[in-house]
């Protein structure tokens, strides 16, 4: 763990063209660090869906990625509405996005079963009203 | 093929990236929704869009999308096309519509790579 490096992200809910600098902050980072490709394609997907899903679905909130030789774990905490269930929330195709998001490219209901698929492991800790935490891990 | 050859085939205008023309294509993807996108992730591959926003070209960063088409005439504005140089994305212009465009191009050789 002394080797363990940690960044942090704040991200606002209120510009969605700007949603996805922080994944594309991570990605740079990783491929500076010379982390391999494929890792660095899995962490960039996964991160880059759940933080849009951070500005669409919820009110923003703050992602903290730890890169170990070992592994990279995500961790994204967001204040928003939760999950209800979250066993339909993970169904290839489902989602609640509205119309305008849709036309932005977003709202196919594959973001979490792709976070699922990129990634080595994923759990969802949703309280309603509250906020939902998710965490991911891509071994190196 | 190479993105010079997707260029000829499709007749498009280059938006940037005049210079990487001769990068390798292995696979190709149509779609407006990027989660279907971020579905798909094979190398070297080239993305037909007719959505027009920032997050194309984020969608494209994260797969290592090595060049980017937007179809039916659609032009993206300067910032977006400045992002895409800034990535080193290939950015093209085809007024095709997508079935066409991809059409050409699965008849050019290019396939969508196995689910
Ligand atoms: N961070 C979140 N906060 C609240 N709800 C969420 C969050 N992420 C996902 N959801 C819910 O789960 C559904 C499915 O998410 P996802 O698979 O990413 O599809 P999409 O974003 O395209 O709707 C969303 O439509 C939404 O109802
Ligand atoms: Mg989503």
């Amino acid at each position: 763990m002394d080797d363990a490096i940690c960044l942090t992200y704040d991200i606002s809910p209120d510009d969605f063209t700007r949603a996805g600098e922080a994944s594309s902050d991570v990605k740079k980072k990783l491929k500076q660090m010379g982390v391999g490709p494929e890792a660095v394609r899995k962490v960039a997907i996964a991160m880059y869906e759940g933080e849009i899903n951070m500005v669409i679905h919820a009110k923003g909130g703050e992602i903290r990625v730890e890169i170990t030789p070992e592994r990279i774990v995500m961790v994204l905490d967001d204040v928003g509405p939760g999950i209800p269930n979250v066993e339909k929330a993970m169904q290839a195709g489902y989602s609640t996005a509205p119309d305008e998001v849709r036309s932005l490219g977003f709202g196919a209901g594959m973001g979490l079963p792709n976070m699922k698929q990129y990634t080595d492991s994923m759990e969802i800790d949703t309280r309603i009203g509250v906020g939902t935490k998710i965490t991911m891990v891509v071994n190196i | 093929m190479t993105v010079r050859d997707v260029k000829d085939t499709l007749k498009a205008r280059v938006l940037t990236g005049e210079d990487l023309l001769d990068q390798e294509v292995r696979s190709a993807c149509g779609s407006d929704m990027m989660s279907d996108v971020l579905a798909f992730s094979k190398d070297h591959s080239v993305l037909l869009t007719g959505l027009c926003n920032p997050q194309v070209i984020r969608t494209a960063e994260m797969l290592d999308i090595v060049c980017l088409i937007f179809v039916r005439g659609k032009k993206p504005d300067d910032s977006i096309i400045e992002m895409a140089a800034d990535r080193g994305i290939v950015v093209l212009a085809t007024g095709h519509r997508m079935f066409s465009a991809c059409g050409m191009l699965y008849g050019a050789g290019l396939r969508g790579g196995a689910v």
